[in-house]
Protein backbone atom coordinates (compact mmCIF):
# COMPACT_ATOMS: atom_id res chain seq x y z
CA UNK A 1 0.00 0.00 0.00
CA UNK A 2 2.88 2.38 0.95
CA UNK A 3 4.71 1.53 -2.30
CA UNK A 4 1.61 2.30 -4.38
CA UNK A 5 1.26 5.67 -2.58
CA UNK A 6 4.94 6.47 -3.26
CA UNK A 7 4.50 5.66 -6.96
CA UNK A 8 1.44 7.88 -7.16
CA UNK A 9 3.31 10.79 -5.54
CA UNK A 10 6.29 10.38 -7.92
CA UNK A 11 3.99 10.20 -10.96
CA UNK A 12 2.11 13.27 -9.81
CA UNK A 13 5.32 15.28 -9.31
CA UNK A 14 6.56 14.23 -12.76
CA UNK A 15 3.23 15.09 -14.38
CA UNK A 16 3.17 18.51 -12.68
CA UNK A 17 6.78 19.24 -13.71
CA UNK A 18 6.20 18.19 -17.31
CA UNK A 19 2.90 20.08 -17.32
CA UNK A 20 4.54 23.28 -16.07
CA UNK A 21 7.37 22.85 -18.56
CA UNK A 22 4.95 22.47 -21.47
CA UNK A 23 2.63 25.19 -20.20
CA UNK A 24 5.58 27.63 -20.25
CA UNK A 25 6.65 26.40 -23.68
CA UNK A 26 10.06 25.36 -22.26
CA UNK A 27 12.27 24.16 -25.04
CA UNK A 28 15.63 22.41 -24.59
CA UNK A 29 18.87 24.37 -25.12
CA UNK A 30 19.70 24.21 -28.82
CA UNK A 31 22.93 23.83 -30.80
CA UNK A 32 24.85 22.49 -27.82
CA UNK A 33 28.48 21.78 -28.68
CA UNK A 34 31.41 20.64 -26.58
CA UNK A 35 34.88 21.23 -28.00
CA UNK A 36 38.41 21.19 -26.67
CA UNK A 37 39.29 24.68 -25.38
CA UNK A 38 41.79 26.17 -27.82
CA UNK A 39 45.24 27.36 -26.71
CA UNK A 40 45.33 25.54 -23.39
CA UNK A 41 47.19 22.61 -21.88
CA UNK A 42 44.35 20.18 -22.54
CA UNK A 43 42.82 20.61 -19.12
CA UNK A 44 39.45 22.01 -20.20
CA UNK A 45 36.50 21.59 -22.56
CA UNK A 46 34.27 24.47 -23.67
CA UNK A 47 30.50 23.90 -23.90
CA UNK A 48 28.43 26.35 -25.94
CA UNK A 49 24.73 26.66 -26.65
CA UNK A 50 22.33 29.19 -28.15
CA UNK A 51 20.81 31.89 -25.98
CA UNK A 52 17.19 31.22 -25.04
CA UNK A 53 14.58 33.90 -25.88
CA UNK A 54 13.92 36.33 -23.02
CA UNK A 55 10.35 35.03 -22.46
CA UNK A 56 11.39 31.36 -22.41
CA UNK A 57 10.89 31.10 -18.63
CA UNK A 58 14.39 29.68 -18.11
CA UNK A 59 15.97 30.81 -14.84
CA UNK A 60 19.27 29.01 -15.22
CA UNK A 61 21.31 26.16 -16.67
CA UNK A 62 22.92 23.14 -15.10
CA UNK A 63 25.70 21.30 -16.93
CA UNK A 64 25.74 17.51 -16.81
CA UNK A 65 28.77 15.48 -17.78
CA UNK A 66 29.22 11.86 -18.76
CA UNK A 67 32.62 10.20 -18.74
CA UNK A 68 32.69 7.53 -21.50
CA UNK A 69 30.87 4.46 -20.26
CA UNK A 70 29.72 6.12 -17.02
CA UNK A 71 26.63 7.85 -15.71
CA UNK A 72 25.64 11.51 -15.82
CA UNK A 73 26.94 13.84 -13.11
CA UNK A 74 26.20 17.49 -12.38
CA UNK A 75 29.23 19.76 -12.59
CA UNK A 76 29.66 23.28 -11.30
CA UNK A 77 27.06 25.62 -9.89
CA UNK A 78 23.78 26.59 -11.56
CA UNK A 79 24.53 29.11 -14.32
CA UNK A 80 22.46 32.30 -14.74
CA UNK A 81 19.83 32.48 -17.50
CA UNK A 82 21.85 34.58 -19.98
CA UNK A 83 24.82 32.20 -20.03
CA UNK A 84 25.74 30.56 -23.34
CA UNK A 85 29.22 29.23 -22.55
CA UNK A 86 30.74 27.07 -19.84
CA UNK A 87 34.34 25.97 -19.49
CA UNK A 88 34.75 22.64 -17.74
CA UNK A 89 38.23 22.88 -16.24
CA UNK A 90 37.85 19.76 -14.10
CA UNK A 91 38.54 17.18 -16.80
CA UNK A 92 41.37 14.70 -16.87
CA UNK A 93 43.52 14.38 -19.95
CA UNK A 94 42.87 11.17 -21.87
CA UNK A 95 39.23 10.74 -20.77
CA UNK A 96 36.35 11.19 -23.23
CA UNK A 97 33.45 13.38 -22.12
CA UNK A 98 29.93 14.14 -23.36
CA UNK A 99 27.74 16.94 -22.02
CA UNK A 100 24.09 17.82 -21.60
CA UNK A 101 22.85 21.33 -20.84
CA UNK A 102 19.80 21.26 -18.59
CA UNK A 103 17.49 24.29 -18.68
CA UNK A 104 15.80 24.98 -15.34
CA UNK A 105 12.76 27.18 -14.69
CA UNK A 106 11.88 29.09 -11.53
CA UNK A 107 9.43 26.28 -10.64
CA UNK A 108 12.31 23.76 -10.84
CA UNK A 109 10.96 22.24 -14.06
CA UNK A 110 13.79 21.01 -16.26
CA UNK A 111 14.41 20.09 -19.84
CA UNK A 112 17.62 18.57 -21.20
CA UNK A 113 19.43 19.25 -24.44
CA UNK A 114 20.69 16.45 -26.66
CA UNK A 115 23.95 14.90 -25.54
CA UNK A 116 26.96 16.39 -27.32
CA UNK A 117 29.37 14.35 -29.37
CA UNK A 118 32.16 12.85 -27.23
CA UNK A 119 35.18 15.07 -26.87
CA UNK A 120 38.50 15.13 -25.07
CA UNK A 121 40.98 17.78 -23.95
CA UNK A 122 44.14 18.14 -26.01
CA UNK A 123 47.08 20.40 -25.34
CA UNK A 124 48.37 22.83 -27.96
CA UNK A 125 52.01 23.63 -28.58
CA UNK A 126 51.32 27.17 -29.77
CA UNK A 127 48.93 29.74 -28.34
CA UNK A 128 47.65 31.29 -31.56
CA UNK A 129 45.99 34.10 -29.62
CA UNK A 130 49.43 35.33 -28.58
CA UNK A 131 50.76 35.83 -32.14
CA UNK A 132 50.26 39.65 -32.05
CA UNK A 133 52.16 39.75 -28.74
CA UNK A 134 54.90 37.60 -30.27
CA UNK A 135 55.20 40.03 -33.22
CA UNK A 136 55.34 42.99 -30.81
CA UNK A 137 58.09 41.26 -28.83
CA UNK A 138 60.03 40.51 -32.00
CA UNK A 139 59.90 44.19 -32.98
CA UNK A 140 60.94 45.24 -29.50
CA UNK A 141 63.74 42.65 -29.50
CA UNK A 142 64.89 43.84 -32.94
CA UNK A 143 65.13 47.43 -31.65
CA UNK A 144 67.29 46.28 -28.75
CA UNK A 145 69.55 44.08 -30.92
CA UNK A 146 69.97 46.95 -33.42
CA UNK A 147 71.10 49.30 -30.64
CA UNK A 148 73.40 46.69 -29.13
CA UNK A 149 75.17 46.37 -32.50
CA UNK A 150 75.32 50.16 -32.69
CA UNK A 151 76.88 50.36 -29.23
CA UNK A 152 79.35 47.58 -30.02
CA UNK A 153 80.45 49.34 -33.18
CA UNK A 154 81.73 52.14 -30.95
CA UNK A 155 78.87 54.62 -31.29
CA UNK A 156 78.62 56.85 -28.24
CA UNK A 157 75.41 56.25 -26.28
CA UNK A 158 74.47 58.82 -23.70
CA UNK A 159 73.04 57.78 -20.32
CA UNK A 160 71.64 60.52 -18.15
CA UNK A 161 72.84 61.08 -14.61
CA UNK A 162 71.16 58.90 -11.97
CA UNK A 163 71.70 60.65 -8.59
CA UNK A 164 71.44 57.54 -6.39
CA UNK A 165 74.26 55.84 -8.26
CA UNK A 166 76.70 58.67 -7.82
CA UNK A 167 76.41 57.94 -4.12
CA UNK A 168 77.67 54.35 -4.56
CA UNK A 169 81.33 55.39 -4.43
CA UNK A 170 80.59 57.70 -1.52
CA UNK A 171 78.94 54.83 0.42
CA UNK A 172 81.77 52.38 -0.27
CA UNK A 173 84.37 55.02 0.59
CA UNK A 174 82.59 55.79 3.87
CA UNK A 175 82.52 52.10 4.83
CA UNK A 176 86.22 51.79 4.02
CA UNK A 177 87.16 54.84 6.06
CA UNK A 178 85.11 53.66 9.03
CA UNK A 179 86.51 50.12 8.76
CA UNK A 180 83.02 48.65 8.65
CA UNK A 181 81.29 46.26 6.27
CA UNK A 182 78.80 46.86 3.46
CA UNK A 183 75.51 44.99 3.59
CA UNK A 184 73.92 44.18 0.23
CA UNK A 185 70.33 42.91 0.36
CA UNK A 186 68.97 41.47 -2.90
CA UNK A 187 65.35 41.34 -1.78
CA UNK A 188 62.95 38.46 -1.99
CA UNK A 189 62.86 37.92 -5.77
CA UNK A 190 63.86 34.69 -7.50
CA UNK A 191 66.82 34.38 -9.82
CA UNK A 192 64.71 35.02 -12.92
CA UNK A 193 63.06 38.19 -11.61
CA UNK A 194 64.13 41.25 -13.67
CA UNK A 195 64.75 43.28 -10.48
CA UNK A 196 66.94 40.53 -9.01
CA UNK A 197 68.95 40.27 -12.23
CA UNK A 198 69.44 44.07 -12.26
CA UNK A 199 70.39 43.97 -8.59
CA UNK A 200 72.97 41.24 -9.20
CA UNK A 201 74.53 43.32 -12.00
CA UNK A 202 74.80 46.32 -9.65
CA UNK A 203 76.27 44.03 -7.00
CA UNK A 204 78.92 42.94 -9.52
CA UNK A 205 79.96 46.59 -9.92
CA UNK A 206 79.85 47.24 -6.16
CA UNK A 207 82.02 44.14 -5.64
CA UNK A 208 84.65 45.54 -8.03
CA UNK A 209 85.02 48.59 -5.82
CA UNK A 210 84.99 46.63 -2.54
CA UNK A 211 87.69 44.39 -4.02
CA UNK A 212 89.82 47.48 -4.66
CA UNK A 213 89.25 48.96 -1.20
CA UNK A 214 89.28 45.57 0.62
CA UNK A 215 85.97 46.43 2.27
CA UNK A 216 84.01 43.41 3.57
CA UNK A 217 80.86 42.85 1.50
CA UNK A 218 78.12 40.83 3.25
CA UNK A 219 75.24 39.41 1.18
CA UNK A 220 72.49 37.48 3.00
CA UNK A 221 70.39 35.62 0.41
CA UNK A 222 66.81 34.50 0.58
CA UNK A 223 67.06 32.09 -2.36
CA UNK A 224 69.78 29.40 -2.54
CA UNK A 225 69.96 29.68 -6.33
CA UNK A 226 70.39 33.45 -6.11
CA UNK A 227 73.17 32.77 -3.61
CA UNK A 228 74.95 30.48 -6.10
CA UNK A 229 74.72 33.09 -8.88
CA UNK A 230 75.81 35.91 -6.59
CA UNK A 231 78.84 33.93 -5.42
CA UNK A 232 79.86 33.40 -9.05
CA UNK A 233 79.37 37.08 -9.92
CA UNK A 234 81.19 38.48 -6.92
CA UNK A 235 84.03 36.00 -7.40
CA UNK A 236 84.31 37.09 -11.06
CA UNK A 237 84.41 40.77 -9.98
CA UNK A 238 87.21 40.10 -7.50
CA UNK A 239 89.11 38.14 -10.16
CA UNK A 240 88.65 40.96 -12.70
CA UNK A 241 90.11 43.41 -10.21
CA UNK A 242 93.05 41.10 -9.62
CA UNK A 243 92.07 40.49 -5.99
CA UNK A 244 90.96 36.83 -5.77
CA UNK A 245 92.63 36.63 -2.34
CA UNK A 246 90.22 39.25 -0.94
CA UNK A 247 87.16 37.22 -1.96
CA UNK A 248 85.48 35.44 0.94
CA UNK A 249 82.72 33.01 -0.08
CA UNK A 250 81.40 32.85 3.49
CA UNK A 251 80.25 36.47 3.24
CA UNK A 252 77.60 35.46 0.71
CA UNK A 253 75.28 33.08 2.48
CA UNK A 254 71.77 31.68 2.59
CA UNK A 255 69.71 33.01 5.48
CA UNK A 256 66.15 31.72 5.09
CA UNK A 257 63.33 31.76 2.53
CA UNK A 258 60.69 32.93 5.00
CA UNK A 259 59.82 36.58 4.33
CA UNK A 260 59.69 37.96 7.88
CA UNK A 261 62.24 35.51 9.23
CA UNK A 262 64.60 36.91 6.59
CA UNK A 263 63.75 40.44 7.67
CA UNK A 264 64.35 39.53 11.33
CA UNK A 265 67.70 37.92 10.44
CA UNK A 266 68.89 40.89 8.35
CA UNK A 267 67.77 43.33 11.05
CA UNK A 268 69.78 41.38 13.62
CA UNK A 269 72.85 41.54 11.37
CA UNK A 270 72.42 45.29 10.91
CA UNK A 271 72.17 45.91 14.64
CA UNK A 272 75.13 43.68 15.57
CA UNK A 273 77.52 44.32 12.69
CA UNK A 274 76.58 47.98 12.16
CA UNK A 275 77.49 48.16 8.45
CA UNK A 276 78.41 51.64 7.23
CA UNK A 277 76.49 51.23 3.98
CA UNK A 278 73.33 49.27 3.21
CA UNK A 279 72.18 48.50 -0.31
CA UNK A 280 68.55 47.39 -0.66
CA UNK A 281 68.25 46.51 -4.33
CA UNK A 282 65.72 44.10 -5.84
CA UNK A 283 62.18 42.97 -5.19
CA UNK A 284 60.70 43.83 -1.82
CA UNK A 285 57.38 43.31 -0.15
CA UNK A 286 56.04 44.19 3.30
CA UNK A 287 59.49 43.77 4.91
CA UNK A 288 60.92 46.79 3.03
CA UNK A 289 60.16 49.33 5.77
CA UNK A 290 61.41 46.99 8.52
CA UNK A 291 64.76 46.70 6.74
CA UNK A 292 65.05 50.35 5.71
CA UNK A 293 64.04 51.65 9.14
CA UNK A 294 66.61 49.47 10.93
CA UNK A 295 69.30 50.56 8.46
CA UNK A 296 68.33 54.15 9.15
CA UNK A 297 68.46 53.65 12.93
CA UNK A 298 72.09 52.45 12.83
CA UNK A 299 73.10 55.50 10.80
CA UNK A 300 74.15 53.60 7.67
CA UNK A 301 74.12 55.32 4.32
CA UNK A 302 71.33 53.55 2.46
CA UNK A 303 70.91 53.20 -1.30
CA UNK A 304 67.70 51.46 -2.29
CA UNK A 305 66.19 50.47 -5.61
CA UNK A 306 63.13 48.45 -6.48
CA UNK A 307 60.43 47.98 -9.06
CA UNK A 308 57.89 47.03 -6.37
CA UNK A 309 55.85 50.21 -6.65
CA UNK A 310 54.02 49.64 -3.35
CA UNK A 311 57.31 49.55 -1.44
CA UNK A 312 58.89 52.57 -3.11
CA UNK A 313 57.24 55.10 -0.75
CA UNK A 314 58.82 53.39 2.26
CA UNK A 315 62.25 53.19 0.70
CA UNK A 316 62.08 56.84 -0.41
CA UNK A 317 61.13 57.80 3.16
CA UNK A 318 63.76 55.78 5.02
CA UNK A 319 66.74 55.64 2.62
CA UNK A 320 69.22 58.28 1.49
CA UNK A 321 68.88 57.50 -2.21
CA UNK A 322 66.27 55.44 -4.02
CA UNK A 323 66.27 54.13 -7.57
CA UNK A 324 62.68 54.27 -8.76
CA UNK A 325 61.40 51.43 -10.93
CA UNK A 326 63.25 51.37 -14.23
CA UNK A 327 66.13 53.37 -12.78
CA UNK A 328 67.12 50.10 -11.14
CA UNK A 329 67.47 48.47 -14.57
CA UNK A 330 69.29 51.50 -15.95
CA UNK A 331 71.61 51.54 -12.94
CA UNK A 332 73.57 48.49 -14.01
CA UNK A 333 74.14 50.12 -17.42
CA UNK A 334 75.16 53.41 -15.82
CA UNK A 335 77.72 51.72 -13.61
CA UNK A 336 79.18 49.22 -16.07
CA UNK A 337 78.91 51.16 -19.41
CA UNK A 338 78.92 47.81 -21.17
CA UNK A 339 77.95 48.12 -24.85
CA UNK A 340 75.39 45.34 -24.55
CA UNK A 341 73.58 47.02 -21.66
CA UNK A 342 73.89 50.46 -23.27
CA UNK A 343 72.31 49.16 -26.47
CA UNK A 344 69.56 47.48 -24.50
CA UNK A 345 68.82 50.71 -22.61
CA UNK A 346 68.63 52.70 -25.85
CA UNK A 347 66.33 50.04 -27.35
CA UNK A 348 64.04 50.35 -24.33
CA UNK A 349 63.91 54.10 -24.86
CA UNK A 350 62.79 53.45 -28.44
CA UNK A 351 60.01 51.31 -27.00
CA UNK A 352 58.99 54.22 -24.77
CA UNK A 353 58.89 56.54 -27.79
CA UNK A 354 56.54 54.04 -29.43
CA UNK A 355 54.28 54.00 -26.35
CA UNK A 356 54.39 57.78 -26.27
CA UNK A 357 53.37 57.95 -29.95
CA UNK A 358 50.61 55.36 -29.45
CA UNK A 359 49.23 57.39 -26.55
CA UNK A 360 49.13 60.72 -28.37
CA UNK A 361 47.88 59.24 -31.64
CA UNK A 362 45.41 56.98 -29.84
CA UNK A 363 43.90 59.88 -27.89
CA UNK A 364 43.54 62.00 -31.05
CA UNK A 365 42.00 59.12 -33.02
CA UNK A 366 39.60 58.16 -30.22
CA UNK A 367 38.43 61.78 -30.03
CA UNK A 368 37.67 61.55 -33.76
CA UNK A 369 35.78 58.30 -33.30
CA UNK A 370 38.47 56.04 -34.79
CA UNK A 371 39.47 53.22 -32.46
CA UNK A 372 41.92 51.07 -34.35
CA UNK A 373 44.82 51.73 -31.94
CA UNK A 374 42.70 50.54 -29.00
CA UNK A 375 41.66 47.46 -30.98
CA UNK A 376 45.30 46.76 -31.88
CA UNK A 377 46.39 47.11 -28.24
CA UNK A 378 43.54 44.86 -27.17
CA UNK A 379 44.66 42.17 -29.61
CA UNK A 380 48.29 42.44 -28.55
CA UNK A 381 47.33 42.43 -24.87
CA UNK B 1 47.44 22.77 25.28
CA UNK B 2 45.72 25.75 23.64
CA UNK B 3 46.67 27.96 26.59
CA UNK B 4 50.28 26.79 26.28
CA UNK B 5 50.24 27.77 22.56
CA UNK B 6 48.86 31.22 23.43
CA UNK B 7 51.62 31.73 26.01
CA UNK B 8 54.33 30.69 23.55
CA UNK B 9 52.90 33.04 20.88
CA UNK B 10 52.64 35.92 23.38
CA UNK B 11 56.18 35.34 24.65
CA UNK B 12 57.60 35.32 21.11
CA UNK B 13 55.57 38.41 20.15
CA UNK B 14 56.98 40.28 23.15
CA UNK B 15 60.50 39.01 22.35
CA UNK B 16 60.24 40.43 18.82
CA UNK B 17 58.74 43.72 20.05
CA UNK B 18 61.61 44.08 22.53
CA UNK B 19 63.71 45.00 19.48
CA UNK B 20 61.97 48.39 19.57
CA UNK B 21 63.99 49.11 22.72
CA UNK B 22 67.35 47.67 21.58
CA UNK B 23 68.99 44.41 20.57
CA UNK B 24 68.76 41.96 23.48
CA UNK B 25 69.01 38.20 24.21
CA UNK B 26 65.21 37.78 24.01
CA UNK B 27 65.06 39.27 20.52
CA UNK B 28 68.09 37.21 19.51
CA UNK B 29 66.42 34.03 20.77
CA UNK B 30 63.19 34.77 18.84
CA UNK B 31 65.16 35.74 15.75
CA UNK B 32 67.23 32.55 15.67
CA UNK B 33 64.16 30.45 16.39
CA UNK B 34 62.17 32.19 13.65
CA UNK B 35 64.97 31.81 11.08
CA UNK B 36 65.59 28.15 12.03
CA UNK B 37 61.92 27.18 12.01
CA UNK B 38 61.31 28.95 8.68
CA UNK B 39 64.26 27.13 7.06
CA UNK B 40 62.92 23.79 8.29
CA UNK B 41 59.39 24.66 7.18
CA UNK B 42 60.53 25.69 3.69
CA UNK B 43 62.56 22.48 3.38
CA UNK B 44 59.57 20.31 4.27
CA UNK B 45 57.27 22.36 2.02
CA UNK B 46 59.65 22.10 -0.95
CA UNK B 47 60.04 18.37 -0.42
CA UNK B 48 56.33 17.63 -0.11
CA UNK B 49 54.96 20.11 -2.65
CA UNK B 50 57.84 20.13 -5.11
CA UNK B 51 60.23 17.22 -5.05
CA UNK B 52 57.85 14.33 -4.21
CA UNK B 53 54.87 15.13 -6.50
CA UNK B 54 56.79 16.75 -9.37
CA UNK B 55 59.97 14.66 -9.53
CA UNK B 56 59.94 11.55 -7.37
CA UNK B 57 56.41 10.19 -7.97
CA UNK B 58 56.41 10.44 -11.79
CA UNK B 59 59.95 9.11 -11.92
CA UNK B 60 59.11 6.19 -9.64
CA UNK B 61 56.00 5.45 -11.73
CA UNK B 62 58.27 5.26 -14.78
CA UNK B 63 60.70 2.92 -13.03
CA UNK B 64 57.92 0.58 -11.96
CA UNK B 65 56.46 0.67 -15.49
CA UNK B 66 53.21 2.29 -14.30
CA UNK B 67 53.55 5.35 -16.53
CA UNK B 68 56.56 5.72 -18.84
CA UNK B 69 55.83 9.42 -19.42
CA UNK B 70 57.58 10.02 -16.09
CA UNK B 71 60.88 9.27 -17.82
CA UNK B 72 60.73 12.77 -19.29
CA UNK B 73 61.27 14.04 -15.74
CA UNK B 74 64.83 12.75 -16.04
CA UNK B 75 65.71 15.87 -18.03
CA UNK B 76 64.80 18.45 -15.34
CA UNK B 77 66.10 16.12 -12.61
CA UNK B 78 69.51 15.91 -14.31
CA UNK B 79 69.56 19.69 -14.87
CA UNK B 80 68.73 20.19 -11.20
CA UNK B 81 71.44 17.77 -10.12
CA UNK B 82 74.00 19.95 -11.89
CA UNK B 83 73.56 22.43 -9.02
CA UNK B 84 75.42 19.95 -6.82
CA UNK B 85 78.53 20.21 -9.01
CA UNK B 86 79.33 23.31 -6.95
CA UNK B 87 80.82 20.97 -4.38
CA UNK B 88 83.47 19.74 -6.81
CA UNK B 89 86.22 22.22 -7.68
CA UNK B 90 86.87 20.36 -10.93
CA UNK B 91 83.26 20.38 -12.17
CA UNK B 92 81.77 23.48 -10.59
CA UNK B 93 81.67 25.28 -13.94
CA UNK B 94 78.74 23.01 -14.79
CA UNK B 95 76.55 24.93 -12.33
CA UNK B 96 76.29 27.70 -14.93
CA UNK B 97 74.05 25.53 -17.14
CA UNK B 98 71.12 25.13 -14.72
CA UNK B 99 71.45 28.79 -13.73
CA UNK B 100 71.36 29.88 -17.38
CA UNK B 101 68.34 27.65 -18.07
CA UNK B 102 66.53 28.98 -15.00
CA UNK B 103 67.16 32.63 -15.82
CA UNK B 104 66.34 32.11 -19.51
CA UNK B 105 63.11 30.22 -18.87
CA UNK B 106 62.09 32.59 -16.08
CA UNK B 107 62.66 35.68 -18.18
CA UNK B 108 60.92 34.10 -21.15
CA UNK B 109 57.86 33.44 -19.03
CA UNK B 110 57.92 36.81 -17.27
CA UNK B 111 58.67 39.28 -20.07
CA UNK B 112 55.59 38.62 -22.30
CA UNK B 113 53.31 38.92 -19.27
CA UNK B 114 54.99 42.12 -18.12
CA UNK B 115 54.66 43.61 -21.63
CA UNK B 116 51.04 42.57 -21.84
CA UNK B 117 49.89 43.67 -18.37
CA UNK B 118 52.15 46.66 -17.69
CA UNK B 119 52.51 48.17 -21.15
CA UNK B 120 49.80 47.24 -23.65
CA UNK B 121 46.90 46.98 -21.22
CA UNK B 122 47.93 50.17 -19.39
CA UNK B 123 48.26 52.09 -22.65
CA UNK B 124 44.85 50.89 -23.79
CA UNK B 125 43.34 51.79 -20.41
CA UNK B 126 44.71 55.32 -20.74
CA UNK B 127 43.35 55.84 -24.26
CA UNK B 128 39.96 54.13 -23.90
CA UNK B 129 38.14 56.86 -21.91
CA UNK B 130 38.58 59.19 -24.90
CA UNK B 131 36.22 56.96 -26.90
CA UNK B 132 33.63 57.65 -24.20
CA UNK B 133 34.43 61.37 -24.42
CA UNK B 134 33.73 61.17 -28.18
CA UNK B 135 30.47 59.34 -27.46
CA UNK B 136 29.58 62.06 -24.91
CA UNK B 137 28.94 59.63 -22.06
CA UNK B 138 31.46 61.03 -19.54
CA UNK B 139 30.81 63.68 -16.90
CA UNK B 140 33.02 66.77 -16.60
CA UNK B 141 34.88 65.23 -13.65
CA UNK B 142 35.57 62.02 -15.56
CA UNK B 143 36.80 63.98 -18.59
CA UNK B 144 39.18 65.90 -16.29
CA UNK B 145 40.37 62.59 -14.83
CA UNK B 146 41.04 61.09 -18.28
CA UNK B 147 43.01 64.17 -19.42
CA UNK B 148 44.97 64.26 -16.15
CA UNK B 149 45.79 60.58 -16.61
CA UNK B 150 47.28 61.16 -20.07
CA UNK B 151 49.30 64.15 -18.85
CA UNK B 152 50.56 62.09 -15.90
CA UNK B 153 51.54 59.12 -18.07
CA UNK B 154 53.32 61.27 -20.67
CA UNK B 155 55.24 63.29 -18.05
CA UNK B 156 56.20 60.23 -15.98
CA UNK B 157 57.28 58.36 -19.09
CA UNK B 158 59.50 61.32 -20.01
CA UNK B 159 61.25 61.03 -16.62
CA UNK B 160 62.19 57.45 -17.47
CA UNK B 161 64.00 58.33 -20.70
CA UNK B 162 67.60 57.54 -19.96
CA UNK B 163 69.38 58.06 -23.27
CA UNK B 164 68.52 61.75 -23.58
CA UNK B 165 69.69 64.57 -21.38
CA UNK B 166 66.98 66.14 -19.25
CA UNK B 167 67.40 69.74 -20.31
CA UNK B 168 65.06 72.54 -21.33
CA UNK B 169 61.41 71.47 -21.80
CA UNK B 170 62.23 67.78 -21.17
CA UNK B 171 63.60 68.71 -17.75
CA UNK B 172 60.37 70.48 -16.81
CA UNK B 173 58.13 67.76 -18.21
CA UNK B 174 60.07 65.11 -16.27
CA UNK B 175 59.80 67.24 -13.12
CA UNK B 176 56.04 67.23 -13.51
CA UNK B 177 56.35 63.43 -13.97
CA UNK B 178 58.23 63.13 -10.66
CA UNK B 179 55.52 65.22 -8.98
CA UNK B 180 52.89 62.76 -10.27
CA UNK B 181 55.01 59.86 -8.98
CA UNK B 182 55.36 61.42 -5.53
CA UNK B 183 51.62 62.07 -5.29
CA UNK B 184 51.05 58.40 -6.16
CA UNK B 185 53.65 57.26 -3.62
CA UNK B 186 52.12 59.47 -0.95
CA UNK B 187 48.70 57.92 -1.38
CA UNK B 188 50.20 54.41 -1.46
CA UNK B 189 52.16 55.22 1.71
CA UNK B 190 49.04 56.30 3.57
CA UNK B 191 47.10 53.30 2.33
CA UNK B 192 49.78 50.81 3.40
CA UNK B 193 50.39 52.47 6.77
CA UNK B 194 46.69 52.01 7.51
CA UNK B 195 47.10 48.31 6.68
CA UNK B 196 50.13 48.04 8.99
CA UNK B 197 48.26 49.76 11.81
CA UNK B 198 45.53 47.15 11.37
CA UNK B 199 48.19 44.42 11.80
CA UNK B 200 49.47 46.10 14.97
CA UNK B 201 45.93 46.33 16.34
CA UNK B 202 45.48 42.60 15.62
CA UNK B 203 48.63 41.77 17.62
CA UNK B 204 47.73 44.07 20.50
CA UNK B 205 44.24 42.54 20.48
CA UNK B 206 45.85 39.10 20.74
CA UNK B 207 47.99 40.18 23.68
CA UNK B 208 45.15 41.91 25.50
CA UNK B 209 42.29 39.55 24.86
CA UNK B 210 43.68 36.08 24.03
CA UNK B 211 46.75 36.17 26.26
CA UNK B 212 45.25 38.54 28.84
CA UNK B 213 42.20 36.28 28.95
CA UNK B 214 44.34 33.40 30.19
CA UNK B 215 45.79 35.57 32.99
CA UNK B 216 42.77 37.48 34.27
Amino acid sequence: MIKITQWIVVCLVLCVSVGIAFSQGLSPPSNVTAVDTPNDDGSSVTIKWDAAPEDSGISGYQILRRIAGGGLEEIGEMLPAGTTTYVDATIEKGNVYAYIVRAVTETEATVDSNETAPTTGTDEWFHTGRIPLFVAMLLFGAAIVWNIYDARSGKEIFVRRIPGLEAVDEAIGRATEMGRSILYVLGLGGVSGPATIASMTILGQVARRTADYETPLRVPCRDPIVMSVVREMVKASYLDEGRPDAYNEENIFYLTSGQFAYAAGVDGMMIREKPAAVFLQGTFYAESLILAETGNSIGAIQIAGTDSEHQLPFLITACDYTLIGEELYAASTYLSREPMLLGSLKGQDWGKVLIFASLVLGVLLELSGVNWITTLLQRVG
Amino acid sequence: MEVFGIWVAAFLTLCIYSFLYRDNPFYRFAEYLFVGVSVGYVFVLTTHQGFIPLAWKPFWAAITGESLIGLIKLIPICIGLLFFTRFSTQHQWLVRYPIAILIGAGSGLAIPNVLRANIFEQTRGTIEPFAAIHAGTLSAGEIFGAILMVIGVVCTLTYFFFSIEHRGPIKWVSKVGIAFLMIGFGSAFGNTVMGRVALLIQRVDFLLNDWGGTIF
